[in-house]
């Protein structure tokens, strides 16, 4: 539990520089807690002394706050023109979607794998890619992801 | 030097790439044993105002889109400011086609890091933000590791190099938001908010972070002042074209055999980066079209590719020259595809603060969507085109134009594609 200094502090009053830390405690907190749960927001918002709706408000615009629970692993396939262009996107979303039996935006019912469909991740030049959590992959095939969705749910990651 | 003969590659020699293949380039001993952070002692042995002037003779412009004069920025700067002034560093390259700026973070972050400081010298900046786009996690980490290195060799902190100069330097991640690249809503997003863009005027360098007077720049701009500092304005401004000047990192992606960053001048030709240098079309294609910029710049037929890779010379030929960053399609290539594929980017990127951009986008996509399905009515080409016209120009940030010039452009190019798929409910291309 935070001090209770921290709540005397009138919300709107609130040091700029205290505000500007919201994406790196939002950061925090994803990974405490997986995912930015009303728990998490409340923390936050006590922490830097904000109001929930503002924590939760900021969070909501960035697609890299996930405002519902996560795999352990997720999973961002790009489907960006040049990924697209290189034989990628669809037919590896697709590929993605039979191999782990969900949609894109789904978690698997284990809870490891959360597939999601993202905009260019700057990889346009070793087109396909994809990330998962924080590992960027290149030059992707169908083969090759097979491997990699095998070697994570071995545990060989 | 003749300008001409080093518009071709032939003569020209990397710079800003020169040391990217050596073994752990990201670090600062690498940089230091190649030169590194001589050109900083230079600039701290000159006044600020020289610091300026040879930034603007250079002709530097910047590389982040716009292709702003990077020395005019600088002088908007005020001199006589009781404010803090700062440096933002914008690292949050994001529009599909774009991937130069995380090659320049990842294998070279020290010749930024001197960048920053002769730029913060030069206005007077004690506090310097780099704003990174959040999916670049080595990025990241490569800019934490140099930051604090750069702070143990005494570049960074107090009275650098005994010059009496301070400055300050730290790293802000971003979290997934193309509109965070435009330069306010970095600025809102550095203050941790949501990233909306401000109204301008007043511009950043009037009142930027904190209503402090801000000078936003691309890193690969920054980039580039080192060795304007050390070889020269002069060297500088003889590469390129009448208004582009300097080396340029074109990222070049999509139909081609060697897809990659090239570092090459200002002014080469468009077909000599796709056939000499990006090692031409795969499988014996044709050329059919080429995004010469990202996706927010016009696309060009291939009967323009012999143009100059030059911000006047694309805008004189209606595109633009944007990042630098070319996606070539060949003839396989769906053009209703790809415009809705680009399009699906912009509807999921609007920030939603101003109508014509989030419902614009939105519908254009919805369009596209079922032209390219075979559900498309007679008129939607119309329908796209007033679109058009209603977002460009009535936006409150200039991602309106960019979300509009490749439909336009594909439906000036193309259109026959277009109207063969409303017609036939099929594509004329992959028929
Ligand atoms: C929608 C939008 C996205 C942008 N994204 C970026 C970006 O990712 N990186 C960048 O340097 N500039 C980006 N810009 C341009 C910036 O607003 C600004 O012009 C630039 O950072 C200034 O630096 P420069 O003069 O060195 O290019 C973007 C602009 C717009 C309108
Ligand atoms: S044009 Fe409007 S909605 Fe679109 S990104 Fe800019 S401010 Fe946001
Ligand atoms: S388009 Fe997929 S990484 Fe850029």
């Amino acid at each position: 539990m935070v001090g209770n200094e921290w709540n005397q502090l009138s919300p709107m009053n609130v040091d700029p520089r205290q505000r500007a830390r919201l994406l790196a405690a939002l950061y925090l907190a994803q990974e405490q807690f997986g995912w930015l749960s009303e728990e998490a927001i409340d923390r936050v918002s006590e922490r830097l002394t904000l109001l929930p709706g503002q924590v939760r408000s900021t969070a909501s615009f960035y697609s890299m706050f996930k405002l519902e629970p996560q795999g352990e692993f997720q999973i961002q396939v790009c489907e960006g023109l040049s990924c697209y262009l290189a034989g990628g996107a669809e037919p590896i979303i697709d590929h993605l979607s039979n191999l782990l039996g969900i949609q894109p935006g789904e978690t698997t019912p284990d809870g490891k794998f959360t597939l999601e469909v993202v905009q260019c991740i700057a990889a346009c030049g070793s087109a396909p890619a994809l990330r998962v959590n924080d590992m960027l992959y290149e030059h992707m095939t169908l083969e090759s992801i097979e491997q990699l969705i095998n070697s994570l749910r071995e545990g060989e990651w | 030097m003749n300008a001409r003969n080093l518009s071709s590659s032939s003569a020209f020699q990397p710079v800003l790439t020169r040391n990217i293949h050596r073994p752990g380039s990201e670090r600062i001993s690498i940089y230091l044993d190649h030169g590194g952070y001589q050109a900083v002692r230079k600039a701290l042995a000159m006044k600020p105002e020289e610091v300026i002037e040879k930034v603007k003779q250079s002709g530097l412009r910047g590389r982040g889109g716009a292709g702003f004069p990077a020395g005019i920025k600088w002088g908007f700067m005020p001199q006589d400011s009781k404010l803090p002034k700062v440096v933002a560093v914008n690292t949050d390259e994001g529009e599909p086609g774009t991937f130069k700026d995380r090659e320049i973070v990842e294998q070279d972050p020290h010749q930024v890091i001197e960048g920053v400081l002769i730029a913060a010298y030069a206005v007077g900046a004690t506090r310097a933000y780099v704003y990174i786009r959040g999916e670049f996690f080595l990025g990241v980490k490569r800019w934490i590791k140099a930051i604090a290195d750069a702070y143990e060799h005494g570049f960074l902190g107090e009275d650098i190099l005994g010059s009496g100069f301070n400055l300050d330097m730290s790293v802000h991640r971003g979290a997934g938001a193309y509109i965070c690249g435009e330069e306010t809503a970095m600025l809102e997003s550095l203050e941790g908010k949501r990233g909306l863009p401000r109204q301008k005027p007043p511009y950043p360098t009037t009142a930027g972070l904190y209503g402090l007077p801000t000078l936003v720049q691309n890193i690969e701009t920054l980039a580039c002042i080192p060795h304007i500092i050390e070889r020269g304005p002069e060297w500088f401004s003889s590469i390129g074209t009448a208004e582009s000047k300097g080396p340029k990192i074109y990222s070049v992606s999509g139909h081609v055999n060697r897809p990659g960053n090239y570092e090459l001048p200002m002014g080469i030709s468009l077909s000599e980066i796709i056939y000499e240098h990006a090692g031409g079309i795969p499988d014996g294609h044709k050329l059919k079209a080429v995004i010469p910029g990202g996706v927010s710049t016009p696309m060009l037929p291939a009967d323009q590719v012999e143009v100059p890779m030059a911000f006047e010379t694309l805008s004189s030929i209606g595109s633009e020259f944007g990042t630098g960053a070319i996606i070539v399609m060949d003839e396989t290539t769906c053009m209703v595809e790809a415009t809705r594929r680009i399009s699906k980017f912009f509807a999921h990127e609007s920030c939603g603060k101003c109508t014509p951009c989030r419902i614009g986008s939105q519908r254009i996509f919805e369009i596209l969507d079922r032209i390219e399905k075979g559900l498309g009515h007679p008129g939607d080409i119309e329908l796209l085109l007033e679109l058009v016209n209603g977002i460009d120009g009535y936006t409150f940030c200039p991602m309106g134009s960019g979300l509009v010039n490749p439909v336009r452009s594909a439906i000036q190019h193309f259109r026959a594609e277009f109207e063969y798929h409303i017609t036939n409910k099929h594509c004329l291309v992959k028929a």
